[in-house]
C-alpha cells in the first residue's frame, strides 16, 4: 500500500472513521491514483478496463463482511469523476462504508465526482454509509457532486446513511432507486451547510413491486449565507408505501428550499411527505439556558442533537 | 435567600397601554423553606417564576440572591449562580437524549448512566426505559413533566423553582409527583423551593404560603395560617376535581 501522509491520513479519519488498514475488503484512492486495495474470498474489487473506476463483486450469500472505499483530494485543481459499481449477490448481508474528503489549500478549485451504482441482488441487505468532508484554507472551491443509482431486486433491502457536515463548498447529491417486489429502502441524510456553501439533494424513487417500500428522511442545518435544496420525489406504481421528510433548522441568513413530491399511479400505493423548516426555538434556548449554558452552548447542544 | 424588593412588571397592550402583570411586590424565600405560591388564574404567578429564573426582566424593583443583586443578571448567569426553574411546559428537543438533558443539567457531561438513571426514579420513571429515549413528541406530557423535574433534581442548586408541576398530568401521575416533592421537603437541608401550585395536597407540603392576585400579593404565612382561608377557593383544589 502507498504511504498517505498526515492529511491524507485525517482526512481518511474524518471519512470512514478509520485510524488503521481496516479488516476485509477494501479499496483506497487518493489524489486519482489507487492507493491500497485488499480483496477477500467473498468480496473481489477489480478496476474498469477504461481506467475510469472499480467494479465491487459480492458473492451471494455473503454473511457479515465489510468494504471500505474512501477516497482522498489533496491535490488543488483536481477534478475527476469516477464510476463504482457494486454488484450485491442474492441474500449476501454487508456493509459498504464509502466517504470523500477534499483538502484544499490552494486556489484553483478540486471536485470529485462519484458515481455510485447498486445491484442489490434478491433477499439480500446492505448498510450503505456515506460521509463528506471538506478542509484547507485556500481559495479553491471543494466541490463534490455524487450520483448513486440503487437498483433492488425482490425482497432486498438496502440502508443508507449520508453524512456532510463540514466544510463542502458546493454540492449536487443526486440518489435514484428503482424496487422490485418486497424491496426496502430506508434513507437517513445529515447535511449541515455554512458560509457561503450550496448544497442540492435530489432523490427519486420509483416503487415498482407490490409491498415495496421506502423511507427517506432528511435533517439538516443552514448557517451563515448558505442555502440548501431538498427535491424528493416518491412514485408509487404498484401496492407500495413510501415517505419523506425533510427537517431543517435555519440559522442567520441561510436559505432552504424543501420540495417533497409524491407520485401514486396504483391506488394502493400509500405515500406520505413531511417537510418542516423553522429556525431553533427560542424556549428551547431558554430551556438550556436555565441549566447554565450560554446561548451559544446551547445552540450547540441542539443541532449536535438534532443532526446526531 | 431570594428576595424580591418592590417588584413590577409592565408589558404594553396593543394601543401602547402599559399593564401591570406584577406590581409594586416584594417577598422573600428563606433557606431551608419550601414556599407554595398560589392563587387564581391570570394573577402573574408564572410572571414571577420567569422573573426569578431572568426569562423576563422587571420594569422597576430588585432581585438578590444570597445578598447579591441579579436583577440584570442572565438566564446563564442565574443558573450558575444556583437557580433552577422548571418550566410549566416542558420543551421538546428532537435528537437530544435524555440523558444528554440530565448530563447538562448535572454539569458533568461524564454522568454515568447508572447515575443519571438515580433522578429518573426519583421522579417515578422506569430509568431503563427512558434514559435513552429522545425528548421529542414521542413522550407523554406526564413523561415530559417528570423528566423536567428529574432536570432540576439533577442540578442540586440553591433554590428550584417549579411553574405549576401538575399542569397537563394525569392523575395517576400526580400521585407519584407529592411522593417526589414530599420527598424534596424532606431532603431540602439549605436550599429553598418555589412551588406554584393550585393543589391541596402540595399546599399541604409548604412551610409557607403566598396567595398572589392581580399581580400582588394578597396573603402570606404559614401554612397553618393561610390554608384554611383557600380550602373551597380554586387557589386549593383538590386533585380530584381538578383533574377529573
Amino acid at each position: 500500500m502507498i504511504e498517505m501522509d498526515a492529511i491524507q491520513k485525517r482526512i481518511i479519519e474524518e471519512v470512514a472513521d478509520l485510524h488503521e488498514v481496516p479488516e476485509g475488503a477494501y479499496n483506497f484512492r487518493a489524489n486519482s491514483q489507487l492507493a491500497g486495495r485488499n480483496t477477500t474470498a467473498n468480496i473481489d474489487i477489480v478496476s474498469k478496463d477504461d481506467g475510469s473506476g472499480i467494479d465491487i463483486k459480492i458473492k451471494p450469500g455473503t454473511k457479515n463482511e465489510s468494504v471500505h472505499i474512501p477516497v482522498v483530494v489533496s491535490a488543488s485543481g483536481l477534478k475527476e469523476t469516477v464510476y463504482n459499481d457494486f454488484y450485491i449477490g442474492e441474500n449476501s448481508d454487508v456493509v459498504i462504508v464509502a466517504g470523500c474528503g477534499i483538502h484544499n489549500c490552494g486556489n484553483q478549485d478540486s471536485e470529485h465526482d462519484g458515481i455510485h451504482r447498486f445491484y442489490v441482488g434478491k433477499g439480500a441487505k446492505c448498510r450503505y454509509v456515506e460521509k463528506h468532508y471538506g478542509s484547507g484554507d485556500g481559495e479553491g472551491k471543494r466541490i463534490l457532486n455524487p450520483g448513486t443509482e440503487v437498483y433492488m431486486e425482490e425482497d432486498s433491502s438496502m440502508e443508507m446513511e449520508m453524512v456532510q457536515i463540514k466544510g463542502v463548498d458546493s454540492t449536487v447529491r443526486t440518489t435514484t432507486a428503482k424496487l422490485a417486489a418486497g424491496a426496502r429502502l430506508v434513507v437517513r441524510e445529515r447535511l449541515m451547510t455554512h458560509g457561503d456553501q450550496t448544497a442540492e439533494s435530489v432523490y427519486r424513487v420509483e416503487l415498482n413491486g407490490e409491498g415495496s417500500s421506502a423511507d427517506v428522511v432528511s435533517r439538516s442545518v443552514a448557517r451563515d449565507r448558505s442555502w440548501q435544496k431538498f427535491d424528493a420525489c416518491i412514485t408509487g406504481n404498484a401496492p407500495s408505501s413510501g415517505h419523506t421528510e425533510c427537517d431543517s433548522i435555519i440559522m442567520d441568513e441561510g436559505k432552504i428550499l424543501a420540495v417533497p413530491s409524491l407520485e401514486a399511479n396504483c391506488v394502493d400505493s400509500m405515500l406520505v411527505h413531511e417537510a418542516a423548516i423553522g429556525k431553533i426555538a427560542g424556549e428551547q434556548l431558554v430551556k438550556l439556558m436555565t441549566l447554565g449554558l450560554t446561548e451559544t452552548e446551547a445552540e450547540e447542544q441542539i443541532i449536535n442533537g438534532f443532526l446526531k | 435567600m431570594l428576595e424580591l424588593q418592590h417588584v413590577s412588571f409592565d408589558v404594553s397592550d396593543e394601543r401602547d397601554k402599559n399593564i401591570g402583570i406584577i406590581e409594586d411586590l416584594s417577598l422573600v424565600i428563606p433557606d431551608r423553606k419550601f414556599v407554595v405560591v398560589t392563587g387564581p388564574n391570570g394573577g402573574g404567578k408564572s410572571t414571577l417564576a420567569r422573573l426569578i429564573a431572568g426569562v423576563e426582566k422587571p420594569t422597576a424593583g430588585r432581585i438578590l440572591f444570597d445578598g447579591t443583586d441579579i436583577t440584570e443578571m442572565s438566564i446563564t448567569d442565574r443558573a450558575k449562580m444556583g437557580i433552577s426553574f422548571a418550566f410549566q411546559q416542558p420543551v421538546r428537543f428532537k435528537g437530544l437524549q435524555v440523558l444528554d438533558l440530565i448530563r447538562l443539567a448535572s454539569g458533568n457531561r461524564n454522568l454515568s448512566v447508572g447515575d443519571a438513571c438515580e433522578y429518573l426514579s426519583a421522579v417515578g420513571l422506569c430509568a431503563r426505559d427512558y434514559i435513552r429515549r429522545e425528548v421529542n413528541a414521542s413522550l407523554s406530557g406526564g413523561e415530559l413533566k417528570r423528566i423536567e423535574i428529574a432536570t432540576v433534581l439533577a442540578r442540586k442548586t440553591r433554590l428550584s423553582v417549579f411553574d405549576e408541576p401538575e399542569a397537563g398530568i394525569d392523575l395517576w401521575s400526580f400521585q407519584n409527583l407529592i411522593q417526589v416533592f414530599e420527598r424534596m421537603r424532606k431532603d431540602i437541608s439549605d436550599s429553598s423551593i418555589m412551588i406554584i401550585s393550585h393543589q391541596e395536597r402540595i399546599l399541604n407540603i409548604a412551610d409557607e404560603i403566598v396567595v398572589l392576585a392581580d399581580g400582588k400579593i394578597r396573603s402570606q404565612g404559614p401554612k397553618e395560617e393561610v390554608l384554611p382561608e383557600l380550602i373551597g377557593t380554586d387557589a386549593a383544589v383538590n386533585a380530584c376535581q381538578k383533574l377529573l
